[in-house]
C-alpha cells in the first residue's frame, strides 16, 4: 500500500468551506494524527478519505489509485467510529464477521479470523453477547476489531476514545498503538486531544478553519511551531505569549516561551506576581501575573519559597524563544551577532 | 448523527436513491394520477355505455347538465350535511370521551379496548349491524329502547337516511378522535392545569381557555383525515339504502351515474367535482377550525 | 384532594358507562350471534337468558362462502400489504436516507394522492380491468390496495427510519455491504418494530377497504367486505346469521387493532400526533 495522497481537495457544505484545498502525503504504515479545534474540518476530512462524503474539487489517492468515483465499500478501508455505531441486533461475533461474510468468505475462514481478532482484542468472554451488554471500553474494541478483521488498506479512527473515561482512555491509546504497529497498517486518527496526538502519532497534522497549520513529527511540531495557533494548541499547560517591549527586544511582534523554559530566578529580568501555584508532587505550576498584563505559567521546581502575593523574578531559558510576526507566523531564530557568546543567557 | 440532519448529496448514493423510490412513485402515478387525468378527459368528453359510438369532445356540457340534474345538489348538500354530523359528533363525542378516560383511573386499559373497536369494524358490518339489529323499527334495539320510555318506534331510514348513515359512520369515526385527543391531553402539562386551579378558574374556564387551544392542532388533523375519508363514504349508502335522492352522496352519484346509467362523461365530471371538493373542503376546515379555537 | 378523588370516581363512572355505550353494538351482536333466528327478532329483546347455540358459527363456517371470502380477505389483505412494503420500504430509505432538495416535495406529493377521493379515479380504472381481464380478480384488488395505502406506508417508514443512526448504515457500508445487504442486514432488523406496525396498520386498512372490494369483484375474488355485504338483500330471517358472520369478519382486524392501536392511529395521521 503506497500511502494516501490528497491534492488540493475541498469541500463545502452549503456556503461554508469545511476543508480548503488541502495537499497532504499520508506515508503507508505510519499513524498519522490529525488534531486541531472542533469545526477544523479533520473530521470532514476522514469522511472524504472513507468516501462518505463527495469531493467538490481536488484529487484523492489512495494507494496511487484515484478514489473518487469509488464507492466507500469499494476502497479497502476500515473506519472506526466516535459512536462506535455497532450493529446493535448483532452479537459481537456477529458484528466482528460482518464485514466478511458480506464478502462472502467460506465459513471456516470467518469463525477462525473472528476468534484471532477477538483474542488479540480480549474479547473473547463476550463473542455471544450484544453490543448492548457490553461496557464502553468492550464496545470500543468491538469496533475496533470490526475493523482489524478486514485487514484494511489503512485503518480511520474518528475520535474513538472521546466517550471513555481518563483512565481507560489512557489505556486504550498504548493497546491501539501498540496493535497498529504489530501489523504495519496506516492509520489516520482524528483527535481534539492534544496530548492524545503527541504520544501516539508518527506524524501529527495540525489543522484550523479547514486548512493544515502544520504537518510533522511530534517533537517537530513541539519545538519548531510553524504559527502561534500551532504553538499555543500544542504543549500543555499552553504556551506563554509576550508582547510589547518583551517582544520588541527580541525583535518580534509576540514571543512565546514554554512554561518548562520559564524559571523563578531572583536573577531573571520579567517581573511578575504570583497568583497561584498547582502543586502536583512531581511537578508544580506557577501561576503567574507580569507586569505588562499576561498571565505566564511557569513550571517550578519542587522548592518553592514563595507565596501567592509575592512579587518573583523569571528568567528564560537561553534559546527557548519562539518569535512571531504580526501574522503569528513562526519568525526563524536570529542569527548569532559575530563573536556573541550563544551560551549567555537571553534576556 | 442521525440521518436527517442535513440535505448532504453524496454521489454514491444517488443512483441507489433514485432507484429505489422510482417503483413507489411509478405505481402511484399509474393508480393516481394517470387515472386522473383520463377522467378529466371522460369528464369533457361525451361517452356513454349504451351508446359507444357517440364520443368526442364536449367541453363543459356534462358538468352543466350534472349541475343542472336533479340529483345534484341534493348529492352535494347530502356530501357536506355527511361531513358536518361525522365531524361534529365524533369530535365532540371523542372530546368527551378523551375527558373522561383522561380522568378516569380504573381500568384503563380495557377502556381502551371497548372504545377503540368501531374504528377497526368494516363498513358494511357497521352499517349492517346498525340497521337490522338496532334501528330496525319492529324488532331492533332501539326500538325496544323506545317502547321503554313510551315512545313509539323510530323508523330510522325510511324518515332519515341521511342521519342514520351520518351516525353510523360517526359511530365508525368517533374512537379515532377520541385517542387523538386522548393523547393529546395527556401531552397537556399538568402543572399549568393545577395552577389554572389554584387561581380560582372553574373546570368549564379551564377547558375552555386552556385546553381549547392546546387541542387546536389535533382537532384540526382529525378534521382532515376524517374529511379526506368522508368524501368517499360509499359502503354504508350502498348496504342500508341503495341510494335514493335523500341519502346519496357525490361518492354514490358517481357509482351510480356510472354503473347503473352509464353514463361515463357524467360520472366523470361528478368524479371530479368531489375530488375538488375534497380538497377545497379540507383546506378551508383546517384553516376555520384553526382560527376559532386559537382565537 | 377529596373533590379530587371524588372527580375521579365519578369520571371513572361515567368513562365505563360511556365505553360500554360505544362497544354495546357490537357486544349485542356477539349476543346475537349465539342466538337462534327467532330468539334473535323477538321483541322484547332477550338479554342473556337465551337458548345460547353455535348453530349460526357453524353454519356459516360450513358454507362454502365464508371460507371463500376469508381466504380472499387474505390473500388480498396480506398481498397488498407485503406489495405495499416491498415498495415503500426502499421508497422510505431513499427519502431518510438519500435526501435530495426534491424529498420533501416527493413526500407531500404522495400524501397528496391519498387525498384523492377513489371516485375520482373509479371510472377510467374500472374500465381498464375490464378491458385487461382484472376484474374480479384477486391480482387487481392487490394492486389498487397496495396503491391505495402506499402513501400513508411511505411516511410511517420514512419517520420510523429517521430515528435509525445513520452512522450504522455508514459501518455497514465500510464494511462492504451492497446495498441490498444494507437494507436486508441491517436496516430491517432495526426498524422491525416500525416495519411492523406499519405492516399491521396497512393490513388493517385493506381488510376494511369497503370501495373497490365491492365495486370491483363479483365472485371470484370477493373478500369478507363483500361477502357480508350481500346479507344486505338476504331472505328470511337471518339476523343471528349475520352477527355471526360479522364476528367472523371483524375478528381478526380487531384483535390487530387492540394489539397495536397507539401506533396505527399514530400512523393513521401521518405521525402528525405522537
Amino acid at each position: 500500500m503506497s500511502g494516501i495522497v490528497l491534492e488540493g481537495v475541498t469541500k463545502r457544505f452549503g456556503d461554508h468551506l469545511v476543508t480548503d484545498g488541502i495537499d497532504l502525503v499520508i506515508p503507508d504504515g505510519a499513524f498519522t494524527v490529525f488534531v486541531g479545534p472542533s469545526g477544523c474540518g479533520k473530521t470532514t476530512l476522514l469522511r472524504l478519505i472513507a468516501g462518505l462524503e463527495d469531493i467538490d474539487s481536488g484529487r484523492l489517492l489512495i494507494d496511487g489509485v484515484d478514489a473518487a468515483q469509488t464507492s466507500p465499500a469499494a476502497r479497502g478501508l476500515a473506519m472506526v467510529f466516535q459512536s462506535y455505531a455497532l450493529y446493535p441486533h448483532m452479537t459481537v461475533r456477529a458484528n466482528l464477521g460482518f464485514a466478511l461474510k458480506v464478502a462472502r468468505r467460506p465459513r471456516a475462514e470467518i469463525a477462525e479470523r473472528t476468534e484471532q481478532v477477538a483474542e488479540m482484542l480480549n474479547l473473547t468472554p463476550f463473542l455471544d453477547r450484544r453490543p448492548g451488554a457490553l461496557s464502553g471500553g468492550q464496545r470500543q474494541r468491538v469496533a475496533i476489531g470490526r475493523a482489524l478483521v478486514r485487514e484494511p488498506k489503512a485503518f480511520l479512527f474518528d475520535e474513538p476514545l472521546s466517550n471513555l473515561d481518563a483512565e481507560l482512555r489512557a489505556q486504550m491509546r498504548i493497546e491501539i498503538r501498540r496493535l497498529q504497529q504489530q501489523l504495519g497498517i496506516t492509520a489516520i486518527y482524528v483527535t481534539h486531544d492534544q496530548a492524545e496526538a503527541m504520544t501516539m502519532a508518527d506524524r501529527i497534522v495540525v489543522f484550523r478553519d479547514g486548512r493544515v497549520e502544520q504537518a510533522g513529527s511530534p517533537s517537530e511540531i513541539y519545538r519548531n511551531p510553524a504559527s502561534r495557533f500551532v504553538a499555543g494548541f500544542i504543549g500543555s499547560p499552553r504556551m506563554n505569549f509576550l508582547g510589547g517591549a518583551i517582544a520588541a527586544k527580541h525583535g518580534a511582534v509576540t514571543i512565546g516561551v514554554r512554561p518548562e523554559h520559564l524559571a523563578i530566578d531572583p536573577a531573571g529580568t520579567i517581573s511578575a506576581a504570583v497568583q497561584a501555584i498547582e502543586y502536583l508532587g512531581s511537578d508544580s505550576f506557577v501561576h503567574l501575573g507580569a507586569q505588562s498584563g499576561e498571565t505566564l505559567i511557569a513550571r517550578g521546581v519542587p522548592d518553592l519559597d514563595f507565596r501567592p502575593g509575592d512579587t518573583v523574578q523569571l528568567r528564560i531559558a537561553p534559546g527557548a524563544v519562539h518569535r512571531f510576526d504580526a501574522d503569528d507566523r513562526a519568525m526563524p531564530a536570529p542569527a548569532p551577532a559575530p563573536g556573541a557568546n550563544i551560551f549567555e543567557e537571553t534576556v | 448523527m442521525t440521518a436527517g440532519a442535513a440535505i448532504r448529496q453524496r454521489s454514491y448514493l444517488q443512483g441507489p436513491g433514485r432507484l429505489l423510490l422510482a417503483p413507489a412513485i411509478l405505481l402511484l402515478l399509474a393508480a393516481s394520477i394517470a387515472p386522473l387525468l383520463v377522467t378529466i378527459k371522460f369528464s369533457l368528453s361525451d361517452y356513454r355505455l349504451l351508446f359507444p359510438d357517440s364520443s368526442g369532445f364536449v367541453g363543459l356540457s356534462n358538468y352543466a347538465r350534472l349541475v343542472a340534474s336533479p340529483d345534484f345538489v341534493p348529492a352535494l348538500v347530502n356530501t357536506l350535511m355527511l361531513i358536518a354530523i361525522v365531524l361534529a359528533a365524533s369530535i365532540a363525542g371523542g372530546l368527551g370521551l378523551a375527558l373522561l378516560l383522561d380522568g378516569s383511573v380504573i381500568g384503563r386499559g380495557g377502556l381502551r379496548l371497548l372504545v377503540i373497536s368501531p374504528f377497526f369494524v368494516m363498513p358494511p358490518v357497521s352499517a349492517l349491524l346498525w340497521k337490522n339489529l338496532l334501528m330496525q323499527p319492529v324488532s331492533g334495539f332501539f326500538a325496544w329502547l323506545a317502547a321503554l320510555f313510551g315512545l313509539p318506534a323510530y323508523d330510522w331510514f325510511s324518515h332519515a337516511p341521511l342521519l342514520s348513515i351520518a351516525l353510523i359512520v360517526a359511530w365508525q369515526w368517533l374512537p379515532f378522535a377520541a385517542l387523538i385527543l386522548l393523547t393529546s391531553l395527556q401531552s397537556f402539562d399538568r402543572e399549568l392545569r393545577e395552577a389554572a386551579q389554584l387561581d380560582g378558574a372553574s373546570p368549564a374556564a379551564i377547558l375552555r381557555h386552556l385546553l381549547l387551544p392546546h387541542l387546536a392542532r389535533p382537532i384540526a388533523i382529525i378534521v382532515m383525515i376524517e374529511t379526506i375519508f368522508l368524501i368517499g363514504v360509499f359502503a354504508e349508502i350502498l348496504v342500508t339504502t341503495g341510494g335514493g335522492t335523500a341519502s346519496t352522496d357525490l361518492a354514490f352519484l358517481v357509482y351510480s351515474q356510472a354503473m347503473l346509467q352509464y353514463d361515463i362523461g357524467a360520472a366523470s365530471a361528478a368524479g371530479l367535482v368531489a375530488v375538488v371538493f375534497a380538497n377545497i373542503l379540507a383546506i378551508f376546515l383546517i384553516r376555520a377550525v384553526g382560527r376559532s379555537l386559537e382565537a | 384532594m377529596r373533590t379530587r378523588r371524588r372527580y375521579r370516581a365519578i369520571a371513572t363512572m361515567f368513562a365505563w358507562a360511556a365505553s360500554l355505550t360505544i362497544a354495546f353494538p357490537l357486544l349485542w351482536t356477539l349476543l346475537t350471534s349465539f342466538k337462534t333466528e327467532l330468539e334473535a327478532v323477538s321483541f322484547p329483546p332477550r338479554f342473556l337468558s337465551f337458548d345460547w347455540t353455535l348453530a349460526n358459527y357453524r353454519g356459516i363456517l360450513a358454507e362454502g362462502d365464508y371460507l371463500h371470502s376469508l381466504i380472499n380477505s387474505v390473500i388480498v389483505a396480506g398481498g397488498s400489504s407485503a406489495l405495499v412494503l416491498a415498495l415503500a420500504i426502499p421508497a422510505a430509505w431513499s427519502m431518510a436516507f438519500a435526501p435530495t432538495r426534491r424529498t420533501r416535495g416527493i413526500l407531500l406529493w404522495m400524501l397528496s394522492t391519498k387525498m384523492l377521493p377513489p371516485v375520482g379515479v373509479f371510472i377510467p380504472i374500472f374500465l381498464f380491468y375490464r378491458d385487461w381481464g382484472l376484474l374480479d380478480s384477486r391480482t387487481g384488488l392487490v394492486l389498487l390496495l397496495a396503491a391505495a395505502n402506499l402513501p400513508i406506508a411511505a411516511w410511517m417508514l420514512f419517520s420510523n427510519f429517521r430515528d435509525v443512526p445513520g452512522e450504522i448504515l455508514e459501518a455497514a457500508r465500510m464494511d462492504g455491504a451492497s446495498l441490498w445487504q444494507e437494507l436486508v442486514s441491517v436496516l430491517a432488523p432495526l426498524a422491525l418494530p416500525g416495519i411492523a406496525s406499519t405492516f399491521f396498520l396497512v393490513f388493517t386498512l385493506a381488510w376494511n377497504e369497503s370501495f373497490w372490494t365491492l365495486n370491483l369483484v363479483t365472485t371470484e375474488a370477493t373478500p369478507l367486505t363483500a361477502f357480508i355485504a350481500a346479507f344486505s338483500s338476504p331472505q328470511g330471517l337471518f339476523w343471528a346469521r349475520l352477527s355471526a358472520a360479522s364476528i367472523l369478519s371483524i375478528v381478526p382486524v380487531l384483535l390487530i387493532g387492540w394489539l397495536c392501536q397507539r401506533q396505527l392511529v399514530r400512523g393513521l395521521t401521518f405521525g402528525a400526533v405522537k
